[in-house]
């Protein structure tokens, strides 16, 4: 068992132990041992503030990943073969574009002069043009596109094993349809719906082209920080230490979560 | 068996690529590596400066490109053999670098190009070598008739409604806001830069969006979604060479420029020396501007006869256009001052 897991091992070992080690030494050691890369985290309020934006956004863009992913991957799984096929194929699609030009396209539609206000204001709804981009708003809408398929495929997934006949029992009982969705549904796929979060949660923290590209400038968050301190510092430590002061208060989270959900049985279905 | 020729090839051509570095060895005293940012630029460089200078001189110019060659820098001088000679990098990276012992401090006996620029165009580690500014842009839509024509107007929401687009960075930007607030573009050094980002407050709830790129300068004007803006001239002349309807002024813009500067411990340190005079000569440097928006670094350029005079008037460091602008100090921004306005910029943006 363990021979056949060593070269994944290995893998994981040369291409992501060392590396994040490496990145992680540096933002302690730098002419001798330092922790000046972390009394400016802890002192700057510059830190805290991006911190806390992202986490916001992060959060802010999971639950609307999962108030639109939740029925799409519903109608998937009970949907015929067919038209199953055809929604997850809609899902999936925009994977076949680059992350940078639909954060272009994205500007295209919500600018001043973009489509959604020019129809807009053709339609009479409004005379002038909404600010639905070059802010947090337009970072979320982009971000959330982008992230929605991590959102809907395992929650399909895990939608697909639940077997039909626990619904027909309960309605046999006497149960209506909301009440089966209620009691039987929601709850077996809840280890989608957690996995689904974690993967979008996760992969938000880490954005950099959306909130670079649609922020308007305003909305940084923690990714764009690290690039500054590449540029403003000349040193891979005072970049570093804020991701590992990040992967740190990620760890801390999924740590507090799983003091209140069993992620192990949630996530392992057993 | 496919796999295995492969490697072999590729192992015997490493062989003969060694051997040919080998033979070339006795020659490479006449040879440089110069390296510059690459693309529409360093082509427009190739043809009037770095091709010319190679033949006057006699020597093999190989090109290198980056977009940021700093951090290169860096890790080349500290490895102990860098392979570049002369970079062609923001002007402040030279002055840094001279601070930091990464590039060679110049003996302008041996330049006398650079020798006969003015003083505020060279330091002891570096020669200005092209100029661009940062200029007030708008839409001649929006503004048919009065167009606002200096930092004062672009901070003067009443007389001038619409929307506007700054740098999302310090350099150039606190110099406006301090020409904004009544400063001479010629007594602005040492910054106040408590006073420029006071003044930077004062704009900020009408700036629409704050650009990273030239690019999206350039976008955002043409586009319509902004109405004014500060952008690069060569970005609003490429618009305006396409027939949009925008203009700039060179009125309080402001100067910015790279520098040549030469890697501590270059591999052929006489040959840089010999190169980096030739490449501020008047006539190779008058043949820039005919490729690229970009001015000549040495004013003599300019006498040469090889700039007709309509196109010396869309230069930013034509006499007439030079005298109505400010030029930056990257001596002041390399400065701990400097740095420190630098850093304060992200809560700046936060608030």
């Amino acid at each position: 068992m363990l021979a056949l897991a060593l070269p994944a091992l290995l893998v994981i070992l040369l291409l992501i132990v060392l590396p994040v080690g490496w990145l992680a030494w540096q933002s302690v050691y730098h002419d001798g041992f330092t922790l000046e890369n972390y009394r400016r985290i802890w002192s700057e309020d510059i830190y805290w503030r991006s911190f806390a934006l992202t986490f916001q956004i992060s959060l802010l863009v999971t639950l609307l990943a999962l108030l639109l992913g939740y029925p799409i991957a519903y109608a998937a799984s009970v949907a015929p073969k067919r038209w199953s096929i055809v929604i997850l194929a809609l899902v999936v699609l925009p994977f076949w574009t680059s992350v940078l030009v639909r954060a272009y396209a994205w500007l295209a539609l919500l600018q001043r002069t973009g489509v959604v206000n020019q129809v807009l204001r053709q339609i009479g709804v409004i005379d002038e043009p909404l600010a639905l981009v070059h802010n947090t708003f337009g970072t979320v809408v982009a971000t959330l596109h982008i992230l929605l398929p991590f959102m809907v495929l395992p929650l399909y997934a895990t939608m697909q094993q639940i077997p039909r006949d626990l619904m027909q029992a309960g309605a046999s009982l006497g149960a209506g349809p909301m009440l089966t969705f209620w009691r039987i549904f929601l709850p077996l796929s809840l280890p989608g719906v957690l996995a689904g979060s974690t993967l979008v949660f996760v992969l938000t923290l880490g954005f950099y082209i959306t909130p670079e590209l649609l922020g308007g400038g305003r909305t940084i968050m923690i990714s764009m920080l690290v690039s500054r301190n590449v540029e403003l510092y000349d040193q891979w430590g005072a970049a570093s230490a804020v991701g590992v002061v990040l992967l740190i208060a990620v760890g801390l989270i999924f740590f507090a979560v799983s003091r209140f959900i069993p992620l192990d049985r949630v996530l392992g279905q057993k | 068996m496919m796999i295995a020729s492969l490697c072999r090839r590729a192992l015997l051509g490493v062989s003969l690529g060694a051997l040919a570095t080998l033979s070339s060895l006795p020659a490479s005293a006449d040879q440089i590596t110069f390296v510059s940012q690459g693309g529409a630029y360093q082509k427009a460089q190739t043809v009037a400066i770095l091709d010319p200078s190679a033949k006057k001189l006699g020597i093999t110019i190989n090109q290198d490109s980056i977009p940021d060659a700093w951090p290169a820098i860096k890790s080349q001088v500290a490895s102990g053999k860098p392979t570049w000679d002369v970079v062609d990098v923001p002007t402040g990276n030279c002055l840094r670098g001279g601070e930091q012992g990464l590039v060679e401090k110049l003996d302008f006996a041996k330049l006398p190009n650079a020798a006969a620029m003015p003083e505020a165009y060279r330091s002891a580690y570096s020669v200005t070598y092209e100029f661009y500014s940062s200029v007030l842009a708008f839409s001649r839509k929006k503004f048919p008739d009065a167009a606002p024509s200096s930092w004062a107007d672009f901070w003067d929401v009443k007389k001038f409604p619409g929307r506007r687009a700054l740098r999302n960075h310090p350099f150039a930007t606190l110099e406006a806001a301090l020409m904004a607030d009544g400063v001479a573009p010629d007594k602005l050094y040492p910054l106040d830069v408590d006073r420029a980002f006071k003044k930077l407050e004062e704009i900020k709830p009408s700036i629409t969006v704050w650009w990273t790129s030239g690019a999206q300068s350039a976008q955002l004007l043409n586009d319509g979604e902004v109405d004014m803006v500060m952008a690069w001239n060569g970005r609003v002349s490429a618009l305006m060479g396409e027939g949009a309807k925008v203009a700039f002024t060179y009125n309080q813009g402001i100067l910015q420029s790279t520098s040549l500067c030469i890697l501590k411990g270059a591999p052929n340190l006489a040959t840089a020396v010999r190169f980096v005079n030739e490449a501020v000569d008047p006539v190779h440097q008058a043949n820039l501007p005919l490729h690229i928006d970009y001015g000549p670094a040495n004013p003599k350029a300019f006498d040469t006869g090889v700039i007709k005079p309509e196109r010396v008037a869309q230069l930013p460091s034509a006499p007439d256009n030079a005298s109505k602008q400010a030029l930056m100090s990257y001596a002041w921004w390399s400065s701990p001052a400097g740095e420190a306005a630098e850093k304060r910029w992200v809560s700046f943006m936060q608030k």
